[in-house]
């Protein structure tokens, strides 16, 4: 870059050299803009005036190969078959588990639908070794890459088998195994932790040379692109040229706030280009456009020594923001009504593998119908589990418990044992001596 | 999380029907806001005595009357004479957003999600009914919330920034701690200041919120000078204070009780009315212990305090210290000066709690009377994870527990 700047540039006075103008200069040449000419045309850029990033896709909306010069031809029937149980997988524990929390089984849930092929089709470009940060409707790709219903059900019900411990609110998952980080509330924190993961690996990767080449994938909704977090956490995996794909689902809403009323501009891809991002917007529908995007933006964030890459995926928030919300407070039904019927990452994928004969309506009523009875089966085990033993309260806070920790759990030890019918614990693992160090 | 369909103990048992075969199509607006059932893992222990739901519509807490509401000694002469009407907290913010906007038009309301109504649905109707140059949608941006509220202040506007829950606010804390609580002090003689700045949050546990929607950061903005921190027990106190912080001249930092919002219903004045902003209010008088307390868990210290008084033959005083900084130090001094004993109650974590300044206070100030250590009943020292979250906050029987120790020390 410096080179790029000054022709000739000595070590110790590039910092200085890069202030001066050469005489005659047709260009601006300050440390903050190194490629601009001069002009002396009085105008301002007006992003209004300029079309719009478009929108890449593979196929149209009835499952058509739109350019057949760009036919998926790399993605076998089995591939495609996978991922499309993956999106059938999660529409179908979304329907009985936001039914679940209707009839009170559980808290609170929240769906994917509508979204389905962004979360499988970019988790199907990346590799077990790579690293996921997520936000929260994003469960396709732990189903793409291995989170088993027991361990979803597990975390829904909050029971002692939950890798959360019973910490966290329904649909915050996370996975060690799969490389997942476990979801967190906080919108946008995760963006800034991607890019310094992101490092990491980088650095990882320089100081041995024998580990796979790995990028982080963050994922986020446009409406979280609007907290102070995203703009840091880009800006910094710019500048310090971090491996990460930043994946955004602009689903069009964020609880009732409209994407228009979220941010002017084009999208939150427009702000990847004033990161000096590289940046491509995607038919979020379109599982195989998602897919070879996600797949062409990891390799390229591993290209010279790294860089991030930015994916907007458009589609539309199919459902009620969560189970707490209802939305046709703030949106007319017609309009969810229009949406469900003009598109459907899912539909999308069984009408292309219908036109291939590796589909159909038998297939698919077995695919339901097996799938349902194994949601079924883990709901059911998971909602019989006990709860997380007592101690787990004060666990983990720390690497170890405090002192302080220590004398208030035997304060509520004595609360336990003074008061026994105040109390019902026999939900909880060990019950009493469940505040017992294991 | 924004409104939780409560659930009864009994669908536990039974076997799980999906709709699924169905088109799935649920008729929310039935389903989704009304009910208050406890779920099934917040549901009391067959066998308890003190640990019971509380019941809203008997608490000594909650004006049950018209005319009690009325007599509220603070309420001025106007307001005594005028109507009540039934509300419950978020209608009772409603109705004070509503009287602000309506009687100064310096006055605006905004943050995410606001103009439907919001999550908790407090400001419902305002958009329509004073135009969407007053109340609009935020993007999704706390700093950007507060540091924007803060800047119409400045500028001479009263604005009323929500924050959607307290859990979120930390992003806004540099402009609350570095701008908003020093903005006077800073600009010296120039006389700027940001008064008039409200910012409005739910906090607290109901009872499956977890880590992220459970909290009561109270006591971190009570570290800081220059901000008022201000916490309603009920609906009418919530209307009164919110009137009154949107009228003071400094910052104020409004935690709404969410819990509350639906569960605490009571007749509240009908007219616009403040109620004073550094004035802790006796709610019961007693001579041999002296219970401190703000918001939620004012409800289970009466409870506490009244199988206590049966048990033990006590009379103990209960106080809401309604701010929590700066505080009314003098009333909670006179008191404990008189029972000689103290408890404080709050949900927020022990160590560095409002209670810890309050017990370090009557330390201070009623050593010689003190017959007992100062009782803390707080929330633990940890996160409020999910499923513990009714071990976690300070219940009956801790505070019955925690009066009992007092009395007997
Ligand atoms: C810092 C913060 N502020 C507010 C919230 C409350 N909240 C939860 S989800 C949400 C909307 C997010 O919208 P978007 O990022 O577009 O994701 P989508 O729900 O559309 O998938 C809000 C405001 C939060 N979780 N964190
Ligand atoms: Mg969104």
């Amino acid at each position: 870059m410096r080179n790029a700047m000054s022709p000739h540039p000595s070590r110790s006075t590039v910092r200085y050299s890069s202030v001066s103008q050469r005489p005659g200069s047709d260009r601006v040449h300050f440390p903050g803009a190194v490629n601009s000419k001069f002009t002396t045309d009085l105008r301002f850029e007006r992003p209004s005036t300029q079309p719009g990033i478009p929108t890449y896709r593979i196929l149209n909306q009835d499952g058509v190969v739109v350019d057949k010069d760009r036919e998926p031809s790399d993605v076998t029937n089995g591939e495609a078959l996978k991922w499309y149980k993956d999106m059938l997988t999660v529409s179908i524990m979304d329907l009985i588990m936001f039914d679940a929390q209707r009839q009170g089984r559980l808290s609170f849930y929240m769906v994917s639908a509508g979204e389905e092929g962004i979360a499988v089709g970019s988790a199907c470009a990346l590799e077990p070794e790579d690293v996921i940060f997520a936000q929260y409707r994003e469960a396709g790709v732990f189903q793409q890459r291995g989170y088993t219903l027991d361990e979803f059900m597990n975390q829904l019900f909050a029971n002692s088998k939950d890798h959360g411990l019973g910490r966290n609110m329904p649909v915050h998952y996370g996975s060690r195994k799969l490389n997942i980080h476990t979801i967190s509330s906080p919108l946008a924190t995760q963006i800034p932790h991607a890019s310094g993961a992101a490092y990491a690996l980088k650095m990882q990767a320089l100081s041995d040379p024998t580990l796979p080449a790995r990028v982080v994938a963050c994922y986020f909704g446009e409406g979280a692109a609007s907290e102070g977090d995203f703009h840091a956490g880009l800006n910094l995996a710019a500048t310090r040229s971090c491996p990460v794909v930043f994946i955004c689902r602009n689903n069009g809403y964020a609880i009732s706030t409209p994407s228009l009323e979220q941010y002017r501009g084009d999208g939150i891809a427009s702000r990847g280009v004033g990161y000096g991002i590289d940046t491509i917007r995607v038919d979020g529908n379109d599982i195989f456009a998602v897919r070879e995007a996600t797949k062409e933006a990891r390799k390229m964030a591993l290209q010279d020594g790294g860089k991030p890459i930015l994916v907007e995926c458009m589609s539309y928030r199919v459902s009620h923001h969560s189970t707490s919300d209802d939305s046709f407070a703030y949106r007319a039904k017609v309009e969810v009504e229009d949406w469900k019927r003009r598109d459907n990452p899912i539909t999308r994928l069984r009408k292309w593998l219908e036109g291939r004969g590796a589909w159909d309506d038998q297939k698919e009523n077995e695919a339901r119908s097996n799938i349902r009875k194994e949601v079924l089966k883990a709901f059911s085990k998971a909602e019989k589990g006990k709860k997380p033993r007592l101690r787990t309260m004060f666990e983990g806070v720390y690497e170890n418990i405090t002192e302080e920790a220590n004398v208030q759990i035997n304060e509520l030890k004595g609360i336990l044992e003074r008061y026994p019918d105040e109390y019902d614990i026999s939900d909880f693992e060990d019950e009493g001596k469940g505040l017992e160090q294991e | 999380m924004e409104e939780e369909p409560r659930v009864t103990a009994a669908s536990k048992r039974q076997p799980f029907k999906s709709s699924l075969q169905t088109q799935h199509n649920s008729d929310f607006s039935r389903c989704c806001h009304r009910k208050t059932i406890s779920r099934p893992y917040s549901a009391h222990a067959p066998n308890a005595r003190l640990n019971l739901p509380i019941d809203y519509s008997t608490t000594p807490l909650l004006n049950h009357t018209s005319q009690s509401a009325l007599s509220h000694p603070e309420l001025p002469q106007n307001v005594r004479q005028s109507k009540t009407q039934r509300q419950n907290l978020f209608q009772a913010v409603n109705s004070a957003l509503r009287h602000a906007l309506a009687s100064d038009e310096r006055v605006l309301l905004f943050g995410e999600d606001v103009a439907f109504g919001g999550v908790f649905r407090c400001s419902m109707n305002l958009a329509s009914d004073f135009g969407a140059e007053r109340v609009f949608n935020t993007p999704l941006t706390e700093q950007g919330i507060v540091g924007f509220a803060i800047g119409l202040a400045l500028e001479g506007m009263r604005p009323v920034a929500e924050i959607q829950f307290a859990d979120y606010v930390y992003p806004a804390f540099d402009q609350l701690v570095n701008e908003a609580a020093k903005a006077r002090f800073r600009t010296g003689s120039t006389g700027m200041h940001c008064g008039g700045l409200v910012v409005r949050m739910p906090s607290g546990a109901v009872g499956h919120g977890g880590i992220y929607h459970s909290q009561s950061p109270e006591a971190l903005f009570t570290h800081i000078p220059g901000l008022h921190v201000v916490i309603p027990r009920s609906p009418s106190q919530a209307k009164g204070l919110l009137l009154a912080a949107i009228a003071c001249n400094d910052p104020v930092v409004f935690m709404e009780p969410k819990i509350l919002y639906r569960a605490a219903v009571e007749q509240v004045p009908v007219e616009g009315y403040t109620l004073p902003l550094d004035k802790a209010e006796i709610l019961k008088e007693g001579k041999d212990v002296t219970v401190i307390s703000y918001g939620t868990p004012l409800y289970n210290c009466s409870s506490a305090i009244e199988a206590a008084e049966k048990d033990f033959g006590i009379k103990a005083e209960l106080i809401d210290l309604r701010t929590v900084y700066p505080w009314d130090r003098q009333t909670i001094l006179e008191s404990v000066k008189k029972t000689g004993r103290a408890v404080v109650v709050h949900e927020s974590m022990v160590n560095a709690g409002v209670g810890a300044e309050v017990a370090a206070t009557i330390q201070e100030g009623a050593f010689l009377r003190l017959e007992a250590p100062v009782q803390r009943i707080a929330g633990w020292s940890t996160h409020m994870g999910l499923v513990h979250e009714k071990f976690n906050i300070p219940d009956i029987a801790r505070i019955y527990d925690g009066i009992r120790r007092t009395i007997e020390y």
